[in-house]
């Protein structure tokens, strides 16, 4: 975190053919925006008083900021375990962490039916105590903010690089502030996640009586916490990845390994934890029944396993296309376990079923498009990437 | 280390934090240790074996509660709602056992649950039980989340899907019609009995007298004496409750759960706080520092 970093823009052109794709995609989403807010929620949705939580909540909300945890996994690297090495990372991380938090909040507020009374919410004296909900809302809104404040050095030095002499007075003010503030919002922005991504799993205990057994546990926000790291972790390997291939950039073999070797205890806690607390409750004979609960159970725990063997010996580790798809099976492992607690669990009765809708699954697809090209454009433009900007030959 | 004095200082106002967390928790535990039910609680006593299924009750609670018809099954002729929806609050439905082909009509709408799912759900307290234990909902403070609708163990509150500009829907016990020295009106116009309006305790007390009096004709026990850790709507019935869609809940309420774990974490937000001053002694602790940056981060 300090002003003297290897950190530079990648510079080049901005509105390349994918960043034009993916608005595109962006676009049809906003369009549709407009018109969910004209209809309702019943004509532009498949949401239902059965299924009143759907895509929105259990993929951009839910599964979206785990995601969105690379920020938080690998800050808590760098600054807990003390793996310096590890620092080039950052800022890329927090660049997705930050873009991913936004769309959930826009998400939750195209999904809530009464947006405009939301700006109570920081008011304390109106404040629910009880609400696991409430304290999932607050420490997002916090931490998204919070996210973009952590960038803020990367945006000032990118004005102090500037044309025009106001804004480069700008970042010269403001970036000794920045780095006075940095530790301060650093830490919050480890206890922000370890707070509200727990609690997001205990919002299903308030469904507990609903949720089939092979999910229904006490121990629901302790999995998705270490699960959101794991997956962090995974997304930070799948986005460096992918930036050394798309752009050209030098892979970071050596620290990606280490990631994945930090992954392993939380792989195993997860699975330990889990099967445990099966056997403990008695549902090894609902784990293995085969039927749509079972089948999925099963599936989620070979993903863990599978992702946690691609990745079990350093070899295995250094080999760039191993580690990524070691990567994306715990990030599909970690989602689907979000999906499935929020979906596939929640049991509301026979006679309700829910399939997202087309406008759901576009907004989605648009915002996450908005998202990609969000984190194109921005480290063209800011000092976000450490390392050589350009490594001729060595773009796959 | 540079880094002492400053911090003294915002260990200092670390400290305030954790004093003020702790005062709001306090206030929040005493709050939580009131579960049980308001010694005026009111409540409604429907028994399944006098109901004859006229559904006076549906068309009296559309009115008092200026609830919009559901003609969605009738080619838009009559009102006609299929369950609890947005345009019901209130509904008979009848089962019939496909087997002996015994039948029971039977009453939903809210169980007004002593310690209700949705009040723990709601994020600005627009779901709140009143003095009667009426669990009532002011949609000033609602922000359409519908997580009460995600906790509710009866699928009782309902959202306007219809409308750009929603509020929640249920059943709030004619509290307007109570203010008023009157009964819900569901009570009132039941020309056989089978629902009425009165103290919990008093229900309560006349379903256990029924039971005792009529042995055979009920299934012997009153539904919602203790099921969710009690509910202000108790059932009397011939049929198995479950069939009648009152599922075999334990005396648990819903939120318990949920409280003692968070509670447990958030006690006196001291962990919280706590944590935030480790994390931030880590960070000043482990930061690359301008300079030195390179040198001594270069370990594994």
């Amino acid at each position: 975190m300090n002003a003297q970093s290897d950190r530079q823009p990648l510079g080049g052109p901005i509105f390349t053919r994918p960043v034009q794709a993916l608005a595109v995609f962006a676009g049809i989403a906003g369009l549709l925006i407009i018109w969910r807010f004209i209809v309702g929620l019943g004509a532009s949705t498949a949401l239902n008083d059965g299924y009143p939580w759907g895509l929105w909540i259990a993929f951009d909300v839910v599964t979206g900021t785990a995601l969105s945890c690379g920020g938080y996994a690998v800050a808590m690297l760098v600054y807990i375990l003390n793996r310096g090495k590890y620092h080039p990372l950052i800022y890329p991380a927090l660049v997705t962490s930050a873009f991913g938090y936004t769309i959930a909040g826009l998400s939750v507020v195209i999904d809530i039916g009464r947006p405009w009374i939301a700006y109570k919410l920081p008011f304390f004296w109106h404040w629910n105590l009880h609400s696991v909900l409430l304290e999932v809302s607050l420490c997002i809104m916090t931490y998204t903010v919070v996210l973009w404040l952590e960038l803020s050095p990367a945006f000032l030095e990118g004005a102090r690089a500037s044309t025009y002499s106001v804004i480069r007075r700008i970042g010269d003010i403001g970036l000794p502030v920045a780095e006075r503030f940095l530790p301060w919002l650093v830490a919050l922005g480890m206890l922000l996640p370890t707070m509200h991504q727990s609690a997001l799993g205990s919002l299903l205990l308030l469904s507990g009586p609903r949720l089939h057994p092979l999910w229904n546990t006490p121990l629901l926000p302790l999995l998705f916490l270490l699960s959101c790291i794991a997956m962090g972790f995974g997304a930070v390997v799948m986005e460096s990845e992918l930036s050394s291939k798309f752009l050209g950039r030098k892979p970071e073999t050596d620290m990606l390994a280490g990631l994945g070797f930090a992954m392993l205890p939380l792989l195993g806690l997860y699975l330990g934890i889990r099967l445990i607390d099966l056997g403990v409750r008695g549902q090894f004979g609902a784990l293995f029944a085969f039927d749509l609960y079972s089948v999925m159970s099963l599936i989620e725990l070979a993903l863990f396993v599978m992702a946690g063997v691609l990745m079990a010996t350093d070899r295995r580790r250094r080999d760039a296309g191993n580690l990524f798809r070691a990567a994306m099976l715990l990030v599909l492992a970690g989602a689907l376990y979000r999906f499935d607690t929020f979906l596939v669990a929640f049991q509301p009765g026979p006679n309700w079923s829910y399939f997202p809708s087309l406008t759901e699954i576009l907004i989605t697809t648009g915002l996450v498009a908005g998202e990609i090209a969000g984190f194109i454009v921005l480290i063209k433009l800011f000092p976000i990437m450490e390392g050589e900007p350009q490594v001729a030959g060595a773009g796959s | 280390m540079g880094i002492s004095r400053r911090s003294a200082l915002k260990v200092m106002a670390a400290a305030t934090a954790t004093m003020v967390g702790t005062a709001l928790s306090t206030h929040e535990t005493q709050a939580a240790a009131v579960v049980g039910p308001a010694p005026d609680a009111v409540g409604m006593l429907y028994d399944a074996t006098r109901c004859v299924g006229c559904k006076a009750c549906m068309v009296a609670c559309n009115e008092a509660n200026d609830v919009t018809p559901d003609t969605s099954a009738s080619d838009g002729l009559w009102d006609m709602p299929l369950d609890l929806s947005e345009h019901a609050k209130n509904i008979i439905k009848l089962y019939r056992d496909p087997g002996t082909g015994a039948q029971s009509f039977v009453k939903r709408q809210c169980m007004h649950c002593l310690d209700p799912a949705c009040v723990g759900a709601c994020m600005l307290g627009a779901l709140q039980k009143n003095e009667k234990g009426i669990v009532s909902y002011n949609p000033d403070y609602c922000v359409g989340c519908r997580y009460c609708e995600m906790g509710c163990p009866f699928n009782v509150i309902k959202f306007e899907w219809s409308r750009a500009l929603p509020k929640m829907v249920k059943c709030e016990l004619c509290r307007h019609r109570i203010a008023k020295g009157q009964g819900p009106a569901c009570c009132e116009v039941c020309p056989v009995g089978a629902v009425i309006y009165g103290k919990r305790s008093d229900l309560l007390a006349d379903a256990h007298q029924r039971l005792a009096q009529n042995p055979g004709r009920y299934v012997p026990n009153v539904y919602g004496e203790h099921e969710v850790g009690g509910t202000q709507v108790l059932y009397l019935a011939h049929v198995d409750f479950e069939k009648l869609g009152l599922p075999a809940y334990s005396d648990e309420s819903v939120p318990t759960r949920v409280r003692t774990i968070q509670g447990t974490i958030y006690k006196g937000f001291v962990a919280p706080v706590a944590l935030y001053g480790l994390l931030a002694a880590m960070v000043l602790r482990n930061r690359e520092k301008p300079g030195s940056a390179k040198a001594k981060e270069g370990q594994p």
